[in-house]
């Protein structure tokens, strides 16, 4: 997805158009015709990445399609009372965009089919790599079939067990969590008009957070974090079962703590005294009717960075240099992210009468990414972090934190950035 | 007190300034005279010509200033209509355009750093210099990548190469050059001399203050951002004198920035103060 989306935004460049790209796709071509089911593979797509897309002309083939609306986000904690609501001003604009990742690629493989200067080669799966060293200065690639190419910039979209970035041999800190993701497409009880799903719900569990992104008004789509046993469980159960467990995950009640409660109702008259917006209305979540025949998947999570995004000759770009948990729907925006950025500083260079393999570009590229992916992604692992404990003094800490950054808009910009985007407009006091 | 320190500070300057210079004098003061470059510079801007290639070697400032004064170049050649709409924003802006880099034996930008920018830019490049070595590497490296045939060097002077190309070329450029110049009204007579009328003549050098005796050549050195004896204060030149000449041979001013380098980024940036480092771009009278 990154990838091809990569080659699409180089190739229409104007200041590129002298470049040929070619993009090694290891899969077959793809075929995507439109269906009535809903794809239990979806990405919650931010309005940086929805721009991208619009740029690069690909959203228009999205929105002629489908996609889900997200006008507005409620998180809250299971084990208190604690709750955050985000939406743009006066729910006016979406804060994010649900898009199945089908549609997505088809969508951008339509515009890539109109750029003369890529070539795509399916079923390219690489055999190795040879990277610019003191007797060359160009990579080389050599595909399993024995056909090889030499380029002066290889850029690395191959996923988190990347082998462009093995070859590279950068250091990779990467750590499993031990928690596995279970994604279906939901049907809700609600027969909502189609305004009104569109709501994404995220609900912290003491094994990790279950979501409900709003597909269409009576779809959504589930993305549920926890152990990998109970995954397991959950993928064998039958499927009134399963939407039996998916609603007791939303709607159990789980034992309070008298310290908890208490310390969060004197705040609570503490913010109402400053006049401040307070924990006491929050919206109800839907309930589930039934799911999807056979939408039901699970997959490992993990968290992965590589220190370095570039060496002479080559650069990582999103998942092949960056993995996160995705309880922020993050991953593939940071990774959209490092596109738009690449894309900038290769048409600037190349607009200075820069070569395209220069390393102070590639280092710019690295600097700029690095500094909005590592707060990023710490931010995301401590919440992740926080979430995952049960610690009473923990729990008091983190109820309180989220009901005062609720309160205060200007935390809740921030805090924002790391769930949804980067634009916000204060002005609700939920609903 | 005053008065007596303000005239030492000066002698200081005048024998910090020129002390490599009276050492290559005296060993080679019998080389063959030239009429617009100094012997001793081409020695020492040989000895360091190995290092011309290496972005990380002693020629990294000259390296990284591409990323001002390519733009500068690009941009002033949009702004006075030069280049054509359709190539704006385009792979190649300066398509068409013959640009002349003219070293002189002793520019820096020719190593081609400067020259092999501009013609990927698709502009006819000619880059002029006397130094042998200097046109050698240049033409090796640019060898190296097939796509730059509208690249070509000559060996020569400028007063030489003005008599066959008068009003020949868009645009002039003398990066880093006039502050190595000694008698700076030839030289740059017969650089306007090349440009069409309506064309540009770009300039970057360095001005001639106390600050910049102390930026371009105390710090610099001390600091090795520069190799010891590359600058001689004497040769540095005011931006308003820089002007007059420039007047005086139907050139326009109309831009003047200063520049300032950051040495721990290895970076340059605009800046409104000129006291140091700055960028010009003339226009000739039509």
């Amino acid at each position: 997805m990154v990838g091809t989306t990569l080659a699409c935004a180089l190739g229409k460049n104007t200041k590129l158009a002298n470049k040929t790209i070619l993009l090694l796709e290891g899969s077959k071509q793809f075929q995507w015709e439109p269906k009535e089911q809903y794809s239990n593979r979806v990405v919650a797509l931010n309005l940086n990445t929805k721009s991208l897309l619009s740029s690069i002309g690909a959203w228009n083939h999205i929105a002629a399609v489908r996609y889900g609306s997200v006008k507005s986000m409620q998180v809250w904690d299971a084990v208190s009372d604690a709750m955050i609501q985000f939406n743009q001003d006066d729910y006016l604009d979406n804060v994010a965009y649900i898009v199945e990742n089908d549609l997505l690629l088809h969508s951008v493989n339509r515009e890539l089919a109109h750029v003369q200067n890529v070539n795509v080669l399916y079923q390219a799966i690489v055999d190795s790599l040879k990277l610019p060293d003191v007797n060359s200065d160009t990579s080389k690639v050599l595909l399993e079939n024995g056909k090889s190419f030499t380029c002066d910039l290889l850029l690395g979209c191959d996923g988190a067990n990347s082998k462009v970035r093995k070859t590279m041999g950068v250091q990779y800190l990467s750590w499993n969590y031990n928690q596995m993701a279970v994604v279906a497409t939901l049907k809700l009880a609600e027969n909502v008009d189609d305004d009104h799903n569109t709501v994404a719900w995220q609900r912290f569990l003491p094994d990790g957070p279950i979501a409900l992104l709003p597909l269409r008004k009576n779809l959504s789509s589930l993305v549920w974090t926890t152990t990998p046993n109970n995954a397991k469980t959950l993928l064998s159960l039958p499927e009134e079962q399963f939407v039996d467990e998916v609603n007791s995950a939303i709607w159990k009640e789980y034992p309070k703590r008298s310290i908890v409660s208490d310390v969060m109702k004197g705040f609570d008259r503490f913010l109402e005294i400053l006049r401040l917006p307070s924990n006491a209305v929050r919206q109800l979540p839907p309930n589930v009717s039934g799911i999807e025949e056979g939408s039901r998947a699970a997959f490992p999570l993990g968290f992965g960075h590589a220190t370095k995004y570039f060496k002479p000759g080559v650069a990582l770009v999103g998942d092949a240099a960056h993995r996160v948990h995705p309880l922020a729907g993050q991953g593939v925006n940071l990774g959209f992210g490092d596109v738009s950025c690449l894309n900038e500083i290769l048409g600037d260079a190349i607009y200075c009468g820069s070569v395209i393999e220069d390393v102070d570009n590639l280092r710019k590229y690295e600097t700029e990414r690095q500094r909005h992916n590592i707060p990023t992604m710490l931010a995301i692992d401590g919440i992740q972090k926080l979430y995952n404990t049960n610690l009473t003094p923990v729990v008091l800490l983190r109820s309180v934190g989220l009901q005062f950054t609720n309160a205060l808009y200007p935390l809740k910009v921030t805090k924002k950035l790391y769930f949804i985007n980067v634009y916000w407009y204060p002005s609700n006091r939920g609903i | 007190m005053l008065p007596a320190f303000s005239s030492r500070f000066r002698l200081f300057k005048k024998y910090y300034s020129n002390r490599y210079e009276n050492i290559i004098i005296t060993n080679y003061l019998n080389c063959s005279t030239n009429t617009s470059i100094d012997k001793d510079e081409e020695v020492y801007f040989k000895k360091h010509s190995t290092e011309w290639w290496n972005k990380m070697g002693d020629m990294k400032p000259l390296h990284s200033m591409n990323k001002v004064r390519v733009p500068f170049i690009r941009n002033g050649l949009i702004n006075t209509g030069l280049v054509q709409k359709d190539n704006f924003n385009n792979a190649t802006p300066l398509k068409d355009l013959f640009i002349l880099d003219v070293g002189c034996g002793v520019n820096f930008a020719i190593g081609g750093i400067l020259s092999e920018a501009m013609a990927r830019l698709g502009a006819n490049v000619t880059g002029i210099d006397d130094t042998k070595d200097l046109i050698e590497i240049a033409t090796s490296h640019a060898a190296l990548k097939s796509d730059l045939n509208n690249l070509q060097y000559i060996k020569g002077t400028i007063a030489d190469h003005a008599q066959q190309s008068s009003n020949k070329y868009d645009a002039v450029v003398l990066s880093e050059v006039i502050e190595h110049i000694k008698e700076k009204d030839k030289f740059l007579e017969a650089c306007v001399n090349c440009i069409k009328p309506g064309g540009s003549i770009f300039i970057t050098t360095i001005s001639k203050t106390n600050i910049s005796w102390a930026g371009a050549i105390v710090f610099a050195e001390q600091f090795k951002l520069i190799p010891s004896g590359t600058h001689q204060w004497d040769k540095f030149i005011l931006t308003h004198h820089l002007q007059r000449l420039l007047e005086d041979y139907n050139c326009r001013t109309c831009l003047i920035h200063g520049l300032a380098y950051n040495p721990l980024m290895n970076s340059w940036h605009w800046t409104k103060n000129t006291m140091i480092n700055y960028a010009l771009h003339a226009v000739k009278d039509v």
